[in-house]
């Protein structure tokens, strides 16, 4: 039997469902046939409950299937119903088994020995009908599987887990719960996922609820019913074969395309490469006239992209002209500095008037003029000012503009810069204020980028790293040393000099060794300090933007003192024998360096309050608080624990205290309280979805409106400063006299029942909007309560005893 | 980090006010030759009846603030409208910078709250002129000085109790954690004492059962249960261990080290309480004095017009 269609659409995901619907839509005869049991098969497999996200998320929507991040179970329900409202002709269970035929007249063979005729054929069925298997004796055995429904499924099994990506981290994580798990990673580190599950996992593996095997593979899984256990799997790691048995193998390796199957409908691929997609036209189509290839077979893994790949087909099967869903936008962007060309003219000028940016593939460039602004500042009109605390990222595409540097006597220099060069790298890498203040001189065009986009840029693009490095290594030098050495100076300081970075702990020098070169910092904080007497001692706080190392280069000695990473830090080595011909040639570097040796010849020592036990400072480090920018503490020789700063913050945030007084661990008389401490590069930022933290300009972190109440950001940070509470929105602060007879104690009571109103994430914003300052600190009755840097916390240990005003 | 107490705040700031003060009015009293004589209606017993008055709306308004925090909600409003990218204006920085390190800090009001109430002890007397009755004036002038008095143990508390909290507590995080750790130990002490005779198992019973930690107010000040089951069991456990075989005796230390750590954790616990009690007992006093002087002060003002 053979019906007969003008469309036949082979693949129910969202790009085949989006094509269908819109075909539905429109009226034409189709059909959408799907191997399995489930429209958007791939999804209906998730975890449960798992978040589905929308990127790229400047990119808008052009199917009339609705999309936007939410849970697993969220989008199945209302693609469900697109699916029943567009009459979508679905047939379930259909394997296709052969394509043969060409434009107008293709017959689609299904395994249940149907044909169907039909004029076009639109191929959308992903990569997910071809996971990778483990290659390996045993690859099939019961309980090898590649994938997990739900996690809870299983109970007190011992589970080996392969795979260090997003699926296979998530499942381990989610399998932990109840299981023992092992995870084996080809790798030596967990690089591929993403920062939020890389971190969720170090904890794990912390706290011993993952073991991982890194560098290891499986060598081949023998079914062992034996010691009561199902599989035996025989693992290659660096240490050796490690024999490992176990109830279950669960492998994540990710997918290619069904190469086979394709080059038996005639398609052909561009090279051998497994992974690689089949080659197309602009508008989608195969080497086969008539057979388009949509989706993540199509090269495009995200499911926005899919659906509107699903939309576009049909609008080119029709022999519409389609605009790329992201034309509109990109010719706003770009008509602000140039209203005659087009988009692709303009892209052009930036990738010649942006040489950091000429790299990238049409694609990326796309998305990061999406993500970013185009600015027209006038003559005269600032971009930024010194002090400021913001992290994007600018090009310059014309003009002339001024940067005025505060040098560190006070002094301000001034410089220009033009057309061809970026800025704002320093704040984007070192996470502080701005060190300048930029204005326009001419009529300039600038291209501002968001922080999160340039920092996936800089980790994903290799050739836009080097470029920034390679800027951002000669003002790290002008930054931290002086702003006034000549370019050809600076060209020779920096022969062979590297970029270090250190995790926070990290020794960078010990005392003792032979000096290798002068430290810049630009990124991160270091701690200085000097064994005397078989004790510790810490000497000095180090933050970026400044050097330290100088005394062995000078005085030709082994290092004096050690030096330790306070957080993750990054520096610029300037090798020993150029810094000390340098020096022979310099005169102003020399007396720069030796002013600061002979400052640091003292030795003066971080003061002990009250000469309490151990040291303060290398506690507070220890706690994570050389990333903090403002952290609270809390004097216990002074707080009589009336808990008034909780309850001043209670009623300054919809009646819950942002932090928890007590709780937090106490050195001497300090006491550091669970809060927030306003990161340099904040955790709670790096995965947000609908991207709503944000860091103000003098400095606060804060969460805007719009969380989805994910809780990555709660899970993210290390310092439980983070809460997931359902607000009330009605909350009124108390009055005085209720206030008065005890009724204004912040309280358990101010928390809502959990099934009241949707649960989101709050955290201290330091009472930004509060010109006065935070209310914790400003309620305190005894003054026992801070908020403080640790560089200013530092230089008050280290100047004077005198009390903290 | 140490941080200046609440006297010394601002380099004696307001000690310095108040000193300036006192001396002013008691100079000013020894030189005064006014004809009535020294009371409150010569022209020097108003201005220091006035001057006690505006004093005493200071120290009130320090109940106000510390009760409300002021939060300045027009700049609320202005900022969140603001974007993250888009910049503040330079004057609300400087007016924001001003006020962090000049506004006033509820520290600062209760540095003054302390010394101008001490104050008060010498202006309010002079302004008697040290003529008291059994009248609605002398009523005020009792409950203000009984307010006074307790604020004065307050200023004590303050500053003496915190270091012994912080001592007191040594490591242990929080207060529920060391209740925690005492009902770990109650636990284990249980399960160790079954090998034991009865009359052991009985005494680690009780202790586990009748220890309370807090009570009434004069135990919460005390730190005192009377025969604490679990003091009495360390007591008893050291005669009752005399009599056991020499097999027992490990299993029994172990047992007896248990209570012991237990008695010390509760003793801990029981100070806390008393630290936290006689920190905030009093302005169960001072707070009902502060009104009722308030309500009497309104009637003896109201009252000298009728004198008129």
């Amino acid at each position: 039997m053979t019906e007969k269609f003008k469309i036949a659409i082979i693949g129910a995901g969202p790009a085949g469902l989006s094509a269908a619907t819109h075909a539905a839509e429109l009226g034409i005869s189709h059909v959408l046939l799907e191997a399995g049991q489930h429209p958007a098969n791939t999804i209906h497999k998730y975890q449960k409950g798992k978040l589905v996200m929308a990127e790229p998320a400047v990119l808008p929507l052009r199917s009339p299937m609705a999309f936007a991040a939410g849970t697993r179970e969220n989008i199945l329900e209302t693609w469900h119903e697109d699916i029943q409202r567009y009459k979508v002709n679905l047939r379930l269970g259909a394997q296709v088994d052969g394509i043969k035929g060409e434009r107008g007249d293709f017959h689609v063979t299904l395994s249940s020995e149907q044909t169907i005729n039909a004029e076009f054929v639109v191929l959308a069925i992903g990569l997910q009908g071809n996971i990778n298997k483990l290659g390996v004796q045993g690859e099939d055995l019961p309980n090898v599987q590649y994938q997990l429904d739900d996690p809870e499924e299983f109970k007190d099994e011992t589970i080996v887990v392969v795979g260090g990506g997003d699926a296979g981290v998530e499942n381990a994580l989610a399998l932990a719960q109840q299981n023992r798990v092992i995870l084996i990673n080809r790798e030596e580190e967990f690089s591929r996922c993403k920062e939020g599950n890389f971190l969720m996992l170090q904890a794990a593996i912390k706290a011993g609820r993952i073991e991982p095997r890194v560098s290891a593979g499986i060598d081949h899984i023998d079914a062992d019913t034996e010691n009561g256990f199902l599989l035996r799997v025989v693992a290659k790691t660096s240490e050796g074969v490690e024999i490992i048995n176990c109830h279950r193998v669960i492998a994540r390796l990710g997918a290619s395309p069904p190469r086979k199957l394709l080059e038996s409908f005639g398609v052909k691929f561009p090279n051998s490469d497994i992974s690689s997609a089949p080659e197309l036209s602009e508008q989608y189509e195969s080497n086969v006239p008539g057979l388009y290839i949509i989706g993540a077979l199509g090269g495009c893994p995200l499911i926005k992209q899919a659906l509107n790949h699903g939309y576009e087909v049909i609008e080119y099967i029709l022999g519409n002209p389609v605009v790329a869903a992201d034309e509109p936008l990109l010719k706003q962007k770009i008509s602000s500095f140039n209203a005659s060309c087009s988009v692709n003219e303009g892209l052009a000028i930036i990738r010649r008037n942006a040489p950091i940016l000429a790299d990238l593939t049409a694609l990326q460039l796309r998305e990061l003029l999406l993500e970013s602004c185009v600015l027209t500042p006038r003559p005269n009109e600032t971009i930024f000012n010194y002090d400021d605390y913001t992290s994007s990222f600018f090009s310059i595409l014309e003009g002339e503009l001024a940067v005025f540097v505060k040098a560190k006597d006070g002094s301000e220099i001034y410089f220009q810069t033009k057309a061809g060069n970026f800025f704002g790298e320093m704040g984007l890498i070192s996470g502080r204020r701005r060190s300048a203040t930029i204005k326009a001189i001419t009529d300039c065009v600038l291209i501002e980028t968001p922080r999160r986009s340039m920092l996936k840029l800089i980790n994903s693009v290799e050739s836009v790293r080097r470029k920034l490095d390679e800027v951002s290594m000669k003002r790290v030098v002008r930054n931290c040393l002086t702003n006034t050495l000549p370019e050809s100076e600076l060209n020779y300081l920096l022969q062979g000099a590297t970029i270090r970075r250190y995790k926070a702990g990290d020794v960078l020098f010990h005392q003792g060794d032979k000096a290798d070169g002068l430290y810049l910092i630009r990124r991160g904080s270091v701690i200085i300090s000097q064994m005397t007497g078989g004790k510790e001692d810490v000497l000095s706080y180090v933050i970026t933007g400044n050097y330290f190392g100088e005394m062995a280069l000078i005085s030709d000695k082994p290092r004096s003192k050690t030096a330790r990473a306070a957080s993750a830090t990054e520096v610029v080595l300037l090798k020993a024998p150029v810094v000390i011909a340098a020096l022979e040639r310099n005169t102003d570097l020399r007396d720069l360096l030796a002013a600061r040796y002979r400052e640091n010849a003292h030795d003066k020592k971080m003061i002990e309050p009250q000469g309490k036990p151990g040291n303060l400072f290398t506690f507070l480090i220890q706690q994570g608080v050389g990333e903090a920018t403002d952290v609270l503490l809390i004097d216990y020789s002074l707080c009589i624990r009336c808990n008034n700063c909780e309850t001043a913050c209670a009623n300054t945030h919809g009646g819950i205290s942002l932090f928890d007084r007590e709780a937090g661990p106490t050195h001497g008389h300090t006491h550091l309280p669970t809060s927030c401490r306003h990161c340099e590069h904040p955790y709670c930022m790096q995965d947000c979805p609908p991207n709503v933290i944000h860091r103000s300009v003098n400095g606060e972190v804060f969460i805007a409106d719009g969380c989805i109440g994910c809780s990555n950001c709660k899970n993210n940070c290390p310092y439980d400063a983070i809460q997931m509470v359902a607000v009330d929105p009605k909350f009124k602060k108390p009055g005085l006299w209720q206030a008065l007879l005890g009724g204004a104690n912040h309280d358990e009571k101010n928390r809502l029942p959990d099934d009241d109103l949707p649960k989101k994430a709050i955290k201290c914003d330091l009472c930004k909007d509060n010109v006065s300052g935070p209310a914790c600190v400003r309620s305190c009755p005894t003054g026992a309560a801070l908020r403080i840097s640790p560089e200013a916390l530092s230089l008050t240990m280290r100047d004077s005893s005198a009390a903290l005003e | 980090m140490q941080r200046s107490t609440l006297l010394k705040y601002k380099n004696y700031r307001y000690f310095k006010a108040a000193s300036l003060l006192v001396i002013f009015a008691v100079m000013a009293y020894l030189f005064d030759q006014s004809a009535t004589g020294a009371y409150g209606g010569s022209w020097l017993g108003y201005l220091f009846g006035i001057l006690s008055a505006s004093i005493v709306v200071v120290l009130m308004l320090y109940g106000v603030r510390k009760r409300l925090a002021p939060i300045r909600t027009e700049r609320r409003n202005l900022l969140n409208a603001l974007s993250p990218q888009q910049k503040v204006p330079d004057s609300r920085k400087r007016e924001a910078n001003w006020l962090r390190h000049h506004g006033a800090t509820l520290q600062g009001w209760l540095s003054a709250h302390a010394y101008l109430g001490s104050a008060l002890v010498v202006l309010a007397t002079l302004h008697t002129g040290f003529q008291f009755g059994w009248n609605i004036h002398s009523l005020a002038y009792v409950l203000m000085m009984s307010a006074i008095i307790s604020g004065c143990y307050g200023i004590y508390a303050y500053l003496r109790f915190p270091r012994l909290m912080t001592a007191n507590m040594g490591g242990i995080g929080t207060f529920d954690s060391l209740l925690l750790e005492i009902d770990n130990l109650d636990k284990q002490a249980s399960i160790k004492s079954l090998q034991f005779s009865d009359d052991i198992c009985a005494i680690v019973l009780k202790a586990r059962q009748g220890t309370r930690i807090g009570g009434n107010l004069f135990q919460q000040l005390t730190a005192y249960q009377r025969n604490c089951p679990t003091s009495q069991a360390v007591q008893q456990l050291q005669v009752l261990g005399k009599n056991l075989k020499y097999d027992q005796l490990k299993s029994f230390d172990d047992l007896y080290s248990v209570m012991a750590h237990k008695e010390s954790l509760v003793r801990r616990a029981r100070l806390d309480v008393m630290y936290k009690a006689r920190l905030g007992f009093w302005l169960y006093l001072h707070t009902p004095l502060s009104i009722a002087f308030l309500a009497a002060l309104i009637a003896h003002i109201v009252a000298i017009f009728f004198y008129w």
